[in-house]
């Protein structure tokens, strides 16, 4: 039986004097993904920014490996790898320079894989181009690169955060990500994810519609 | 939330806003009987029975209201950092809703301390404002309470701008002996001992005691306008929830 | 007991400390790389600095020995303005491309992140002030001898300020009229560095011992060194969250 990686117990979050979802229940195994669905503002980003420690005005629990997670906040921190709206990236540094401070904020990241991420991403030759030179899909693989350096022996109960993840990225490239998605669950990772996009890694993912949450 | 229950139960019970919405409608009364009690004793004392100081005649009778907002004018800052601080730590809501409260009070307490000083300041030392080390400290801290005031305007009345605010006036508590001791010293080493308000040898106990009735007469004044704008600041924020409107749709 | 089968398990605490050193040198290498980038912005508090100066002989009077009477106090206060003018920049733009949420989870206390942008700010901001005050203080007839005292306080001051400034910038980082705000918030918390950092300028202008000064001026220093990043770690935990 794979762990337990999260449990979300009677969830409460309001923005704006509007409820967005409330006993908002779900539990998250290791080596699965769930896609969470929903209207635009129906509270997909603060769910997610609130699953990584991102946004505290919640009411209600969320577990990590069966310990309350504010309890286990630095081994969470470091079981984790969120991608959200923002670039990320800083303009004035180079890719190799921008993981390279990634990878020493985060241990998860390993900064020997940088080469092997910036070519996943199609930015081999781009290493040590300033990222105020590059495209916006360009800018947005840099930042998509740390998925390709999380560190594999790291893989177990560790979990990803996507929010968008597949914006302003092509065909080709958002097969790559799914493959590399995939192999990541295979060997132990989860995924927590929303993308407006139809998945073509169908089998193991599950849903939830925060449409049925909400009031 | 379960948490582990450190703090007696009264404390837990006062984080609930309904609850503390109805405790304080029994307290107000009382609180702003005896605040009137006092005040009207004190000030009748102080202005028509005190003796007058035989250096500065009449015009040291100012001291029966500087004395009081100078210090609470403290007093509110530290009540406001500590319930920040409660705030932040026990995410109640209510010590929130009471650092809130408190910042205007304290500031206006600031502004009364700094224009009686001026007013007296006038008739002793023949100018409206001297840098006295006692009134710019308070200068001071009025602009600390702005600081906050200004935070809160900027932020709004949710959670992060309590956040916010707690976190600000901790830093000056923090700051406050540091301000006052280099003020001080600051002091002492621009200008020549002067005879300042409040530092008085031996006050005799006809002077002294209508001083006592007003500052605790205008403690529990603060005491009252703060459970005052704390219960609007209550029905401001659980405006939806079911108990307000129950009370709205009842009047 | 799930937790003990990860890859941290044993050496949690000194991974932690590890983990922590190498997280603030990354930061303050990132932030020093980017203000080598942009080190054209590098100048602008400094020519703040020097104009803010010379509005005073334009202002008040040329005349030598009242500008000299005057020097102290104006350097330091234009020096204290330069500081807190870029104060501004320093989270904003980390803010907007997401990089600070990306810092904030690093480890849960930010400690000694906070504390590498504080060191980062003074060393592109304080440092050069200080190292550019000998000129001004020239223009403003400041006595010889009081010049070193006047960098040696502004060395020993202006980290003060970037650490104070710094939870003021954090806390403001994500309201839009963050930039007069944050003086609001700062310039009461200045006032006791003024004091000292000045009147030790001023003390060598009489001949007068100033080791006092810098003592107190660094034990400011320290207590804002080891406290401060609490303040700014917990201000900017608030504004990502906001």
């Amino acid at each position: 039986m794979a762990a337990l990686l999260l449990k979300v117990n009677e969830l409460f979050c309001e923005r704006d004097e509007r409820i967005l979802f409330e006993n908002l229940n779900f539990d998250l195994h290791a080596g699965k993904i769930l896609h969470v669905k929903g209207k635009n503002g129906s509270g997909k980003t603060s769910l997610l920014r609130i699953l990584c420690g991102l946004y505290q005005e919640y009411e209600g629990q969320i577990d990590f490996l069966e310990e309350n997670v504010q309890e286990v906040r630095d081994l969470y921190n470091q079981s984790l790898l969120f991608i959200g709206h923002h670039v990320s990236v800083k303009q004035a540094l180079t890719p190799r320079e921008n993981l390279n401070w990634y990878a020493k904020i985060h241990p998860q990241l390993d900064a020997s894989l940088i080469e092997s991420a910036l070519s996943s991403v199609g930015l081999q030759n781009y290493e040590d181009v300033l990222c105020q030179n590059l495209s916006a899909g360009q800018k947005r693989r840099v930042n998509l690169a740390r998925l390709f350096m999380f560190a594999k022996e790291r893989f177990t109960n560790s979990l990803w955060i996507l929010d968008e993840p597949f914006t302003a990225i092509d065909v080709d490239g958002v097969e790559k990500l799914e493959r590399r998605i995939l192999y990541y669950i295979e060997n132990g990772g989860s995924v927590i994810l929303t993308t407006h996009q139809p998945l073509q890694i169908g089998a193991v993912v599950e849903q939830l519609n925060l449409d049925d949450w909400g009031t | 939330m379960a948490k582990k229950q450190i703090m007696p139960l009264w404390f837990y019970r006062l984080a609930s806003p309904k609850y503390c919405y109805q405790i304080t409608a029994t307290l107000l009364p009382y609180f702003a009987a005896i605040t009137l009690a006092l005040l009207s004793i004190g000030i009748v004392w102080a202005l028509l029975f005190a003796p007058q100081d035989y250096q500065q005649g009449n015009s040291f009778r100012i001291i029966y209201i500087h004395v009081p907002s100078a210090l609470l004018a403290q007093s509110i800052y530290l009540t406001m950092a500590l319930s920040g601080a409660i705030g932040i730590i026990w995410k109640m809501k209510i010590a929130d809703m009471v650092a809130y409260a408190c910042a205007p009070i304290g500031a206006s307490m600031a502004f009364v301390a700094l224009i009686t000083g001026a007013i007296w300041g006038k008739p002793t030392w023949g100018s409206w404002w001297v840098w006295d080390a006692r009134l710019t400290s308070m200068l001071i801290l009025l602009f600390l309470y702005f600081g906050v005031m200004a935070l809160y305007s900027a932020m709004g009345n949710s959670a992060s701008a309590a956040r916010a605010a707690a976190i600000l006036s901790l830093v000056g508590l923090v700051n406050i002996p540091i301000i006052k001791y280099s003020v001080d010293w600051w002091n002492t080493l621009h200008q020549p001992a002067t005879f300042t308000l409040t530092e008085k040898p031996a006050m005799p106990v006809e002077m002294w005691l209508p001083l006592l009735v007003m500052v605790l007469g205008f403690y529990f004044f603060f005491a009252t306008a703060m459970l005052l704008r704390l219960r609007n600041e209550i029905l401001l924020r659980e405006k939806r929830t079911s108990w307000v409107k129950q009370l709205v749709s009842e009047l | 007991m799930l937790l003990n089968q990860g890859i941290y398990s044993g050496n949690r605490d000194g991974f932690e400390v590890v983990h922590m050193i190498r997280a603030f040198w990354a930061e303050l290498n990132r932030d020093l790389l980017l203000a080598f980038r942009r080190r054209g912005d590098l100048l602008n508090p400094l020519l703040f600095f020097v104009m803010v100066v010379v509005l005073f002989p334009l202002g008040v009077s040329p005349a030598a020995d009242f500008l000299a009477q005057l020097a102290p106090g104006v350097l330091w206060v234009c020096a204290l303005l330069a500081a807190l003018l870029s104060l501004d920049n320093l989270f904003k733009s980390d803010y907007e491309d997401g990089t600070l949420e990306q810092l904030v989870l690093s480890s849960e206390s930010n400690y000694m992140t906070a504390m590498a942008k504080a060191i980062a700010h003074w060393l592109t901001t304080g440092l050069l002030l200080a190292l550019m005050a000998p000129l001004l203080a020239l223009m403003l007839f400041l006595p010889t001898e009081a010049i070193p005292v006047l960098v040696i306080s502004l060395l020993l001051g202006t980290p003060t300020l970037s650490l104070i400034g710094a939870i003021a910038a954090a806390l403001t980082v994500g309201l839009k009229k963050g930039g007069v705000l944050i003086s609001l918030l700062v310039i009461p918390l200045y006032i006791p560095v003024l004091i000292f950092g000045a009147s030790a300028v001023q003390n060598a202008t009489l001949g007068l011992p100033v080791a006092a000064h810098f003592a107190i001026l660094g034990a400011m220093l320290i207590m804002s060194l080891v406290l401060a990043p609490f303040a700014i770690a917990a201000s900017l935990r608030m504004s990502v969250s906001s």
